[in-house]
Formats: C-alpha cells, structure tokens, sequence
C-alpha cells in the first residue's frame, strides 16, 4: 500500500496521543495544582497529560518522517456489531432480563462474522445460556430475574 | 526448631477434612474461572464472600485463597490456549505461550506452566514460613519515596519490555496512569474525570479495561485478520515436555521463582510486573533473545513460576501488616473482618492456625491443581476444537456476566464496549494495551506515595534521590532505559549510514 498522509499509522498514533493529552489537561484546569509541598488533585493528570503530547509529538515526528502504512483491514463489521450486541446486552438485563439478554448478545455477536450461520448459532445460543442459568443464576446465585415480568 | 513445628502445626490443620474440602473447592472453582475468560478471581471472590460466612475463619480464608491462586493455573491456560489474559499476571504467559500453542506445542507449555506454577508454590511455602517474619520487617522500612521509585521502575521495565515501539509502551502506561485517576481524589474528595457521571466516582473498573481491551478489542481485530490469530485448531500430539524442554526450563522456574518471591513481598506490585520481570531477565540471559516472542519454553516457564511465587508471597504484607498488595489481598482483608479478626501484625501470634494453616493449605492446594490440570489438559485441549465463529460469542457472553455481576451495572458493560473500541484501534495503531493496564492498577498508589513523599520532604524532589533504596530503584530504571535505547540508536545510525 503506498504511504499517503492517510494511512501513515504514526501520524494518526501521535495525533491520538496529543488528543489525550491536550483533552487530560483541559478537564483537568479546574482541578487545584496545588504546590510541590502540597499537590493539589490536578498535579498529577496536568503533568501525565503533558507527557503524553510530548510522546505525542516525538511519534508524529517519527511518522512524518518515515512512518509506516496501517495493514489488515478495519473489520468495519465486527467493529459496529461486537460493541452494539454489548450496549443492548447492558439494556435488555435492565428491562428484559437474562435470558433475552443473553440470547441478543450471543446471536447477535454471532452475526460479527463471516461464516455465520443462523440455526447452527441460534442451537448454540439456546444451550449456552441454558447452562449460564444454571451455573450463574441457580448454582452461583446471581439475581438477575430469567425474564422480567415472569416470575 | 520453630520452622518445622510451625509447618506441622499448619499442615495439622490444612488436612482436617473441612478444610480440605474447602481447598478442594476452592481450586477447583479457581481454575474454573481462569479457564472462563471475562471472570476474574476478583468478582468470583467477591460473588461468593458470602457464603463463606458461615465457615471458619480458616476454611474461609482457605477456599479465598484456592480460588485466586487456582485462577492464575487457569488463566495461563486460556492465555496459551487462546491469547486471552484472564488477568494481568497471565499477560506475560500469551507471549510466548501462545506461540507455542500456534506451532501445536500447546501441551508441553501448559504442563511446563502448571510444573513450574507447582514448583513455585512449593518454594513459595518453604520462603514464606522461613523468611515471612522478617521479610515482612524489610518491607515495613519502605516508605512513599521507595514505593515511588518501585513504581517507577516497574512501569519503565514494563513499557520497555513490551513488544514493538518503545515510545508507544510509554505512552500506553501514561494512558494507563490517567485512567487510574477517574474517579473521587483521596485526598481532597475532589471528583476527577468522571463528567458528572454516578458510576465513575469510584474510578473505572479494572475488569471493565481488561475484559474491553484485551477480550472485545482482540475479538474485533480476529474478526478483521481472516486467517491470523485465530485460535489453533491443529491436533495437539505429545502433551508433555521434552528432556530438552525440562533442561532449559530449570533455570527460568528457579529464577522466576526467586524474582516472584522477592516482587511478592513488596506491596503495591502486581503479580504482573513479577512474570514481567522474570520474562525480562530470561530473554536478557538467553543465548538467543530472538527466539523470544516465537514460542521460547523459558518465556512460559519462568513467568509462570514468578507469578504463582508472587501470588503465595502476596499474603504476607496481608497477614503481617493488614496491607492489602491487591484488589484480592483487599477482598481477603475484608472476609477477615467479618469473621471478626482484626488484620495487623498481630494476626500471627494471635491466630497462628490461620497464618500456618494457609500457608500449608496452599501448597496442598498446589498439588491438587497439578493433579487437577496436568490430566486434564485434555479436556482443555478440546476447547481448541471449538470453531472461532461459535468461541466468540461464548467469550462475548461470559465477559458481559462477568462485568455486569461485579456491580450489577449495565454502564459498565457500555463502557466494556467503549473499550473495546479503543483497544482495537490502539492494537490498528502499533499500541501494545498491556503497559496500559499495569500503567492504570499502579496509578491511583503512584500518585498517593508521590504526594505523600513531597509531603513528608517539605515539597523537595531531592528525597528520592537521597534514601539509599529510592535512589537503587532509580538508578534501575535509568539503566534499563539505557539499555533498552542503545541498540536502537545503533540502529538508527546504521539506517543514516546506508
């Protein structure tokens, strides 16, 4: 691949880097500094993040002047889909409870990859949080209700 | 001969029935979840708390115990198996563990893991009924500049020792340190980085970033490579190690054993900078470093020991000084104050059965684990034969239960997700994530002994630099950084001389 401004991978790693940093130490303005004798909340995270956008920095440089191409692809897919089934795993124990919370997120995180086949995953699913119930809920006691609203 | 007397005494009570059944279970269910990627001995110990409030104090303290020293056998195994950390300490064991695993030599790294593991143990007994007491007294003469300059050095070797940019490792550990600062300030009450959110007041789980960095994130980038990293599905033959495995490794387990004892002592030291530490100095002493990082046996062997020495030893400041050197030594702490006992330097005169009686017990329960793992690797083996489309959603699950159960909280599963993301695209941008969560458990400790020390000079830096052991510990970390950075400055030279 050829080496644009793009995909130079340590451009973007110190761009990162300076963001964390400059973003670290503008939340942090308000937290007291404090003096060496007596650090205040905000000496520590000012500090870190100025080393962070001096590391910053020195990496942009490195990518400026050599610098390396990003290789493999983004897995766009898995990257929407894996997070996704997670957040809707974290809302259905709220307002659905285990069971459909469990099956969303296996079938659905399934769904991240290519080979994906639905009887086979959903089969798959059934037992999986079958067993999950009875270790997690019945054996390990956690209490989470199995479906809300059916007791 | 106090030694031997006190050992009998232990094991007296180790191998009362009660408390072998304690053991039993409690090693049992540690390998358990060692092998379940996304649970943690933490949340385990945490989940069953209160069912052993009904048991002795001893027996308590027994099965605790079997569960976090059983954890660190079974997360080894998921660390050579599949590349998945079940905790920091294992982060070392993937390295080349996993490689082994790739080149279908899975069985001699996990049986030189569980052997060394089991030969460390044994030691680790034998260090701490010899050398407990006045160790325990050494580690009392630390004050905050010595901690101080410890971290320092062991974030340093760390984030030098990682694989790749040295300059992105750095960086990586101060992410590490900034994330460790979410949350309320100990000092002022001040809330720092938590946005006005209820869950982050008490800072960022340290689950929420493993399980997000090192499960989510891999599993998006595995996803996204077709046919690398996948999980070795090759029939695994010759489950044991070679003479020629057995000879390189004496070394690396004595070594690692020494290095783990020495690190476990030291509160505020993970079992992580112990294996990181023992993998350090072996590919430094090998013949050929370059065999490092490619499926090199002393690379499992010498880590493994280092932390399950680590581990035993991390009782120590716990037992004698009611210093908690981990989140588990904290949770331990806490099961010891409900059964009643007040920890501190008192615990050993006062209760002996209990400091003697675990410390047998967990070389009882080492042996179990051997017997427990080494048949068993089978059973392990076959999990390899799982298709990765059917494994990756089994790891999604079992991290997402394990991140909800700590606090039964749906945020931190969104911010499980969150960092899962930003593990992926530091992994796409050349970071290595593991100096980042050594970089984030140290932090909060790190900045307490650093104001603490500039508290305690009168706002003078010199301190460290003045206590005998402080200035040690600096002058450490600046000689690794030398070393580390001569070859590539030689290398850059010779790139400006092409």
């Amino acid at each position: 691949m050829k080496l644009t401004l793009a995909n130079n991978k340590d451009v973007w790693a110190g761009l990162m880097l300076i963001a964390i940093g400059a973003g670290a130490i503008f939340v942090a303005r308000n937290y007291p500094f404090g003096t060496a004798l007596r650090m205040g909340p905000g000496f520590f995270p000012v500090v870190l993040g100025g080393l962070l956008i001096v590391f910053g920095l020195a990496v942009l440089a490195i990518g400026l002047r050599k610098g390396e191409s990003m290789t493999g692809s983004w897995s766009l897919r898995a990257l929407i889909i894996l997070p996704l089934s997670l957040i809707l795993f974290g809302l259905l124990m709220e307002y659905a409870g285990f069971v459909p919370a469990m099956l969303v997120l296996i079938v659905g995180s399934a769904t991240a990859s290519t080979e994906f086949r639905f009887l086979e995953v959903l089969l798959f699913a059934a037992g999986l949080t079958a067993l999950s119930v009875a270790v997690f809920v019945w054996a390990l006691g956690l209490p989470y209700p199995l479906i809300v609203g059916l007791d | 001969m106090d030694l031997f007397n006190n050992l009998i005494f232990g094991f007296s009570v180790a191998l009362s029935w009660q408390n072998l059944l304690y053991c039993l279970i409690g090693v049992t269910v540690g390998t358990l979840i060692g092998v379940l990627p996304g649970i943690g001995p933490l949340g385990t110990i945490a989940i069953l708390m209160p069912i052993t409030y009904g048991v002795s104090p001893v027996g308590a303290l027994i099965m605790l115990a079997g569960i976090y020293y059983g954890a660190q056998y079974g997360g080894s195994t998921t660390a050579i198996l599949v590349n998945l950390p079940g905790e920091t300490s294992a982060v070392v064991t993937c390295i080349d563990g996993y490689q082994m695993a790739r080149q279908g030599r899975a069985g001699p790294a996990l049986a030189i893991a569980a052997l060394g593991s089991f030969f460390a143990g044994t030691v680790g007994t034998l260090l701490i009924a010899l050398f407990g007491p006045p160790l325990a007294e050494i580690a009392l003469k630390f004050g905050s500049p010595e901690y101080f300059s410890l971290m320092l050095m062991a974030l340093v070797a760390a984030a030098v020792l990682a694989q790749g940019d040295m300059l992105k490792s750095l960086a990586m550990v101060v992410i590490g340190l900034l994330l460790g600062i979410v949350g309320s300030d100990v000092n002022t009450g001040i809330q720092r980085f938590s946005f006005g959110i209820t869950e982050l007041s008490d800072g960022i789980g340290f689950i929420v970033v493993a399980v997000g960095v090192f499960a989510i994130g891999e599993i998006i980038a595995n996803l996204g490579d077709k046919d690398e990293r996948r999980v070795v599905m090759d029939k695994v033959t010759n489950l044991f190690p070679s003479k020629e495995d057995l000879k390189r490794c004496i070394g690396p387990i004595l070594r690692g054993t020494g290095i783990g004892s020495f690190f476990g002592v030291l509160p505020g030291t993970g079992p992580a900078i112990a294996s990181f530490a023992s993998y350090m100095v072996e590919k430094k002493l090998a013949a050929d470093p370059s065999r490092f990082g490619r499926g090199a046996i002393e690379g499992v062997a010498g880590p493994e020991a280092a932390n399950n020495a680590d581990a035993q030893c991390k009782f120590i400041p716990m037992l004698t000084l009611g210093l908690p050197a981990s989140g588990v030594m904290a949770l331990m702490l806490g099961a010891l104050t409900i059964q009643g006992i007040q920890p501190g330097p008192e615990v050993m005169t006062l209760r002996p059965d209990l400091f003697w009686g675990l410390i047998a017990s967990m070389w009882i329960g080492n042996l179990m684990l051997v017997v427990l793992n080494l048949p068993m690797i089978g059973l392990w083996v076959k999990l390899l034969r799982v298709p990765y489309r059917l494994l990756f959603p089994a790891i999604m699950a079992f991290s997402a239960i394990g991140i909800y159960s700590v606090n039964n909280s749906s945020f931190e599963i969104y911010l499980t997700a969150l960092f899962g993301i930003f593990g992926f695209v530091c992994m796409k941008l050349g970071f290595p994530p593991a100096p980042m969560l050594l970089g984030y458990v140290l932090g909060p400790m790190m900045e307490e002994n650093l104001r603490r020390s500039m508290l305690m000079s009168g706002g003078d830096a010199s301190v460290f630099f003045t206590r005998p052991i402080s200035v040690a510990f600096i002058i450490a970390t600046v000689l690794i950084l030398i070393v580390m950075v001569a070859p590539a400055v030689r290398e850059r030279r010779r790139e400006i001389a092409d």
